[in-house]
């Protein structure tokens, strides 16, 4: 590259809707309220009151009912006599054998390893910035990463796939939820919740005044 | 206020990075974004062409995953293996219409939808597509959210065969393993999703038949 490095503009003055492109001035809207984009309505601004801290609050949570969740068993069948209990690493594993081996890398991306990067990259990213503390390193980056994988982040469409499963087996035999069922089912809470907090221009401004 | 009154950054010399915002002169285009590294681009026009490459292999490997048995199942005394409609079908025989009919959505009408729905966003932009759309860029625009939210929904099917496959492993008694159309499935969904992000939601707006009356038609 040999241009001229660029100047940005007017960021503390203008912001463009990203689905549409409208311009607009910004007005920072009260905590709690949203400024939303007058032709696609998409929401540019909307900050809350100690959005960061309750951030990572939920980030440490979530993290933790993954783990946690990965391992117990989450749904269990018993039918004459037998018994079987699963937990969510036997629903990743369930493709292991053989040329669709792919597939289960895939789910254990789309249940686990994104939803559990998402929450990384967003500790990394917000904890320096609620305790008052310059950006890690590349944490722009990290933000971006995290903002890109959004739609890749699938726990809580696994927790509905659990209740069909559940319909499509219960004349086959018996089925009871485990400690593990009930801990996706809270994480999907607390993944809207965040999603709810997460405020995208606050954190990109606070970002770059930090650095 | 009319929707040709908003001035859009594009109008105002501007980029806004697509990943952070942050808007920057329009001579930065195709130079990275300083603050988050992304690519600028007002519009990506070279999109287009994207979407349709993700749309048609997401179609391609979506025919068989309708052709090949999603579920095999093992019991006691029969072996079965059915695809996606055949299920439904038989959940219906079992007296479960309602359910039937709920995988029958999800499952066939929903990524038909989508597919169609892509298409027919693609094919209204302009100057690069081929009709002028008689919905509006509002209501075009509320198909894209749609069609984003929803896709990723689709991997439900591939979920629930996984679960299945891990729970249904009663030895004799009853076992399920996953078909080949699973893989081809999940496959479509995300390319499919990939189509569907790589399509550019600004270029909706840009010449908008509210907009631009005077624009003149394309010979078909």
């Amino acid at each position: 590259m040999t241009q001229t490095p660029l100047q940005p503009i007017g960021q503390d003055d203008l912001i463009a809707c990203p689905s549409c492109d409208a311009l607009y001035h910004v007005r920072v809207p009260q905590v709690g309220e949203r400024a939303t984009c007058a032709r696609c309505e998409t929401v540019l601004i909307a900050p809350k009151s100690n959005a960061m801290l309750r951030i990572v609050a939920l980030s440490i949570t979530n993290l933790i009912l993954v783990v946690s969740a990965l391992f117990l068993p989450f749904l269990s069948i018993s039918r004459a006599g037998f018994y079987n209990a699963t937990s969510i690493m036997d629903a990743i594993l369930a493709f292991a054998q053989g040329p669709m081996f792919l597939l289960s890398i895939a789910v254990g991306a789309l249940i686990v390893v994104v939803p559990m990067a998402r929450m990384l990259l967003t500790l990394y990213v917000v904890a320096p910035l609620e305790f008052g503390a310059a950006p890690l390193p590349r944490a722009a980056q990290a933000f971006r990463l995290f903002e890109s994988l959004k739609p890749w982040s699938m726990a809580e469409i696994f927790v509905l796939g659990c209740g069909i499963a559940l319909v499509k087996v219960a004349d086959l035999a018996t089925v009871d939820f485990g400690a593990a069922f009930w801990m996706m089912g809270v994480l999907v809470v607390v993944v809207l919740l965040q999603d709810n907090l997460m405020d995208r221009w606050s954190i990109w401004r606070a970002l770059e005044k930090r650095a | 206020m009319t929707q040709a009154a908003i001035p859009t950054a594009r109008d105002k010399g501007l980029i806004a990075c697509e990943r952070c915002g942050l808007l920057w002169p329009m001579s930065g285009e195709h130079s990275p974004c300083g603050r988050c590294g992304h690519k600028l681009s007002s519009r990506n026009t070279g999109s287009i062409q994207r979407v349709w490459a993700w749309w048609l292999a997401g179609l391609m490997c979506y025919i068989p995953a309708n052709l090949y048995p999603m579920l095999v199942t093992d019991m006691l005394t029969s072996h079965s293996a059915s695809t996606i409609v055949q299920g439904a079908i038989e959940i219906a025989h079992h007296g479960d219409l309602p359910i039937a009919l709920v995988i029958l959505i999800a499952s066939v009408a929903i990524p038909f939808a989508k597919f169609a729905a892509v298409a027919y966003l693609a094919l209204s932009i302009r100057p690069l597509g081929r009709f002028r759309a008689r919905a509006s860029a509002h209501r075009r625009h509320q198909l894209y959210e749609l069609v984003e939210y929803i896709g990723r929904w689709s991997m439900i099917d591939v979920f629930v065969v996984a679960i299945l496959s891990a729970l249904v492993q009663l030895n004799a008694a009853a076992s399920i393993h996953p078909g080949p159309a699973a893989v081809t499935f999940a496959l479509s969904v995300i390319f499919t999703m990939l189509s569907a992000q790589a399509f550019d939601s600004r270029m909706i707006w840009d010449v908008s038949p509210d907009a631009a009356p005077t624009l003149k038609e394309e010979t078909p």
